[in-house]
């Protein structure tokens, strides 16, 4: 120091406080500001393109600058959005839609049917890159009349206004978009929602500005910040010292150890992902005896209670609550007992043990990886013995699609707007890339079930499909997840049970 | 000579790159996981499989892929990016900055915490203070990189919050840039609560990739200085009235650096590579966080350009290590 001069210890000084000023934890509210701490970056500023616009966590963000054509409310059920009135004609060879009046994009300029048939249009086309273009290539020919749109139905999609409050099911502006392009559009994105992205940080943050002209309730607050922080450890620490004032999505332990500190609250929302154990149709898995022990032997109470601190809820079909197809009177019960008789009708026994591989992701969700080790646990208990395999979740996907899974295997499975046909439809249907168990007798269940008229008939189909594959045992469903968040006490969250966490929907106390 | 060893560096390094192009591509179209399977909606039939598959070139032959991308390359198209929809080199040149950033601080903090532990265990040899930067050394470098991250956030982010602990900058911030290097044009514009924000969020980061590194450098430099201190012209010094310190820094620096520059060239390519966790980990928006949610999501071209940057800068560092080494020792300089 002795040798330091005026001019030096004056820059060190003012370079000092500069760094500890700017090092000061942020006070997260200031008049109006909000700060939350994600968990999932924003790839891509298109809801409707590309991986990104399936990626169900990110639909949080999406929501705050875009609309969906069709609303959705905490409890999954539906509202109206940008559609205020939609359906069916009586012999499902039409659809109409009105579209909300006096709606405007975050550039000014009015929002009018020809931005819905617009983005309808664009979705159904494979060149796009609109992974949900199957769905939205069943309606075509629109007609405008005011505010009111009329189409054809190519092929009749029961559940076709659902997705309309699913993944890519966002209105974007006709006018703006072809101006400005692809590439003018990720950089400069608007929507018609509560919030206009303000500044966007690729990777760090994106900053959003309440968007006046919005036609909703004015979000209370004016200027919200999302910092991407993928790591759990760092968004806890965000929550915790203050730099943020809502999380989500961390380990259990540290949600408990949060939520007992004084300023802290929150709240543990079961959501519409699951956890299950895919079946494959080969090897083992063939004889109904051992399937069916297989899920008599899994005492899933006891799972969620020691490895997930009691949060999650046991399933015994795909169907949670809140799912239009959800049937609470399908239960297949905790019986190690009946699990040791059917194996041993099989001649299988604790000593003569059947065996097969079950394939499990580590680390992709909530202690999925320790789960299957107690189940396998708890199989050897009755005379399985499975051997662990891990892998990542993508190598999961490829294998799913090919029909190459292990006999059993973990994955998990969400559906935000409840419809049977996205949950056990798909996931049970032979022909779907994503169905692992393929044969004839569940395709001739569940094929006419896509397209039955009656929406009565097609729900109760669906309770019937859900009960005959917990009587054939074709799936094991473990649990429904819970989403913790955590916030400053002084803050109200409306939690909603698909798993979005809005902006829009956090007041102050 | 000196332009000839250059050219000759250069000439390898080409051949170099094209080999991790080669092994690169091959590697990551081999490895488990499909980009395709990774986005099939619930219903999608095998045509919307076929598709989507063409429309991201996947339905061609492996060979053909791989010259339709090193054509590109060749032109500085490295593709376009799966999830992000942007073209690759678009992508990698944004977050190159904030790497290179980070990782010059850390190899800043690392020399600096590195040499004054150095000169201290080297004028106190034979003492215990030459023990205690022993066992400090050692210990600091037992403990790797994402371990000193996540004890730092829970030190200065939680306990004691006085850093930030994710991003580059606090968000509040009204600055228009003009290039992706933060902390520096903050300085250079006089803009010094930008530059103060850069380095306050990367402060914790750039100390835990320093850490390690700075370990090294101090048990390396300290056992060369040992080594020169012991010479008869700084013992000459000695005679001549300076001070140990003064030997040190003046004459025996010079010759113990150049085997510590060579370490710390090769190091310092390590401290790059371990910017992948430690921008995770503090949610720093550089290359190395940008990597994992390639391989996340399998974004292919990205993770082939992600790499290819990456080792062209591991490349250059060893070149540029390997020329100064050359400059600096008279000895190679004429041979």
């Amino acid at each position: 120091m002795k040798n330091m001069n005026r001019r030096g210890f004056l820059g060190t000084s003012a370079f000092a406080t500069a760094l500890a000023a700017s090092g000061l934890p942020v006070i997260a509210q200031n008049g109006g500001d909000l700060t939350i701490a994600y968990n999932v970056p924003v790839q891509s500023w298109d809801p409707t393109t590309g991986p990104a616009a399936v990626n169900p966590v990110l639909q949080s963000i999406y929501l705050a600058i875009f609309d969906r054509f069709v609303g959705q409310n905490p409890d999954l059920s539906f509202d109206a959005g940008l559609l205020t009135d939609w359906g069916f004609s009586e012999d499902k060879s039409q659809i109409h839609m009105t579209v909300r009046d006096g709606v405007t994009w975050q550039n000014g300029d009015p929002l009018t049917p020809d931005d819905i048939v617009w983005s309808l249009t664009r979705a159904a086309q494979a060149e796009t890159g609109n992974p949900m273009q199957f769905v939205w290539s069943k309606i075509g020919n629109f007609r405008t009349e005011g505010q009111t749109i009329t189409a054809d139905v190519i092929e009749f999609e029961p559940a076709l206004f659902k997705w309309m409050a699913f993944l890519t099911a966002f209105v974007l502006p006709k006018d703006y978009y072809e101006s400005v392009g692809s590439e003018g559009f990720e950089k400069a994105p608007i929507g018609s929602g509560p919030y206009m992205v303000d500044t966007f940080e690729p990777g760090a943050y994106v900053r959003l500005k309440a968007y006046d002209g919005y036609w909703g309730a004015a979000p209370e607050f004016s200027t919200v910040t999302i910092k991407f922080v993928t790591d759990a450890t760092s968004r806890v620490a965000e929550v915790e010292s203050g730099n943020a004032d809502i999380t989500t999505n961390m380990p259990y332990e540290d949600y408990d150890r949060l939520i007992a500190k004084d300023g802290l609250s929150g709240q543990a929302v079961p959501i519409t992902d699951i956890g299950m154990i895919f079946l494959n149709d080969v090897g083992p898995m063939l004889d109904k005896n051992v399937r069916l022990a297989a899920h008599h032997a899994i005492d899933k109470e006891l799972i969620i209670d020691r490895l997930l601190k009691g949060y999650g809820v046991p399933l015994s079909t795909l169907e949670v609550p809140g799912y239009a197809a959800f049937d609470d009177s399908i239960t297949v019960p905790y019986d190690p007992e009946r699990a040791k008789a059917l194996l041993a009708e099989s001649g299988y026994s604790t000593d003569n043990p059947v065996k097969f591989t079950i394939q499990t992701t580590k680390g992709f969700k909530p202690k999925d990886y320790e789960m299957v080790q107690a189940i396998v646990g708890l199989w050897r208990r009755v005379g399985i013995e499975a051997e662990i395999e891990v892998y990542e979740i993508a190598k999961h996907y490829e294998l799913r699609a090919t029909d190459q899974l292990a006999p059993a295997a973990f994955y998990n499975w969400g559906n935000s707007i409840g419809d049977p046909s996205t949950s056990t439809g798909f996931s049970m249907f032979g022909p779907s890339p994503h169905a692992v168990w393929d044969t004839p007798d569940l395709v001739e269940k569940i094929g006419p079930l896509f397209v039955e008229a009656d929406e009565e008939k097609r729900i109760q189909g669906y309770k019937d499909v859900s009960r005959y594959i917990a009587e054939e045992g074709y799936v094991i469903p473990l649990l429904q997840y819970v989403m913790p968040i955590v916030y400053r006490s002084d803050l109200n969250v409306t939690a909603y049970t698909s798993g979005d966490l809005l902006p829009q929907a956090v007041t102050s106390v | 000579m000196f332009l000839r060893t250059v050219l000759s560096r250069l000439l390898t390094t080409l051949v170099t790159l094209f080999g991790v192009a080669v092994v690169v591509f091959v590697l990551v179209r081999v490895a488990p996981g499909n980009p395709i399977a990774m986005m099939l909606p619930p219903g999608a039939s095998e045509d919307d499989i076929a598709q989507l598959t063409a429309l991201y070139g996947f339905d061609k032959s492996l060979v053909e892929q791989f010259f339709i991308w090193i054509g590109g390359v060749v032109q500085g198209d490295f593709g376009t990016s799966i999830t992000l929809r942007q073209p690759v080199s678009d992508l990698v040149l944004a977050r190159l900055p904030a790497t290179l950033e980070l990782s010059f601080f850390a190899l800043l903090i690392a020399v600096a915490i590195g040499g004054v532990a150095a000169v201290i265990g080297a004028r106190r040899r034979g003492s215990p203070t030459e023990a205690a930067v022993d066992l400090t050394s050692g210990a600091v470098l037992s403990i790797p990189d994402f371990l000193w991250g996540l004890l730092f956030v829970l030190l200065f982010g939680v306990l004691w919050p006085v850093l930030s602990i994710s991003g580059r900058l606090d968000p509040r911030l009204e600055f228009d840039f003009l290039t992706n290097f933060v902390a520096l044009e903050g300085l250079l514009r006089g803009r010094f609560d930008v530059a103060g924000s850069a380095f306050s969020h990367m402060l914790m980061p750039a100390l835990s990739l320093a850490l390690p590194l700075a370990a090294l450098i101090a048990q390396l430099l300290k056992q060369n200085l040992k080594e020169v201190l012991i010479q008869d012209y700084t013992t000459l010094s000695r005679v001549r009235g300076f001070s140990e310190t003064q030997v040190i820094l003046r004459d025996a620096m010079r010759n113990a650096a150049l085997p510590t520059l060579t370490l710390v060239g090769v190091q310092f390519t390590f401290l790059i590579g371990g910017t992948v966790i430690v921008e995770r980990l503090f949610a720093y928006g550089g290359l190395g966080n940008m990597a994992i949610d390639a391989v996340i999501n399998r974004d292919l071209p990205l993770i082939q350009g992600i790499v290819l940057l990456f080792a062209a800068l591991f490349v250059a560092i060893n070149m540029l290590v390997d020329l100064s080494y050359t400059l600096l020792n008279p000895r190679l300089r004429h041979g």
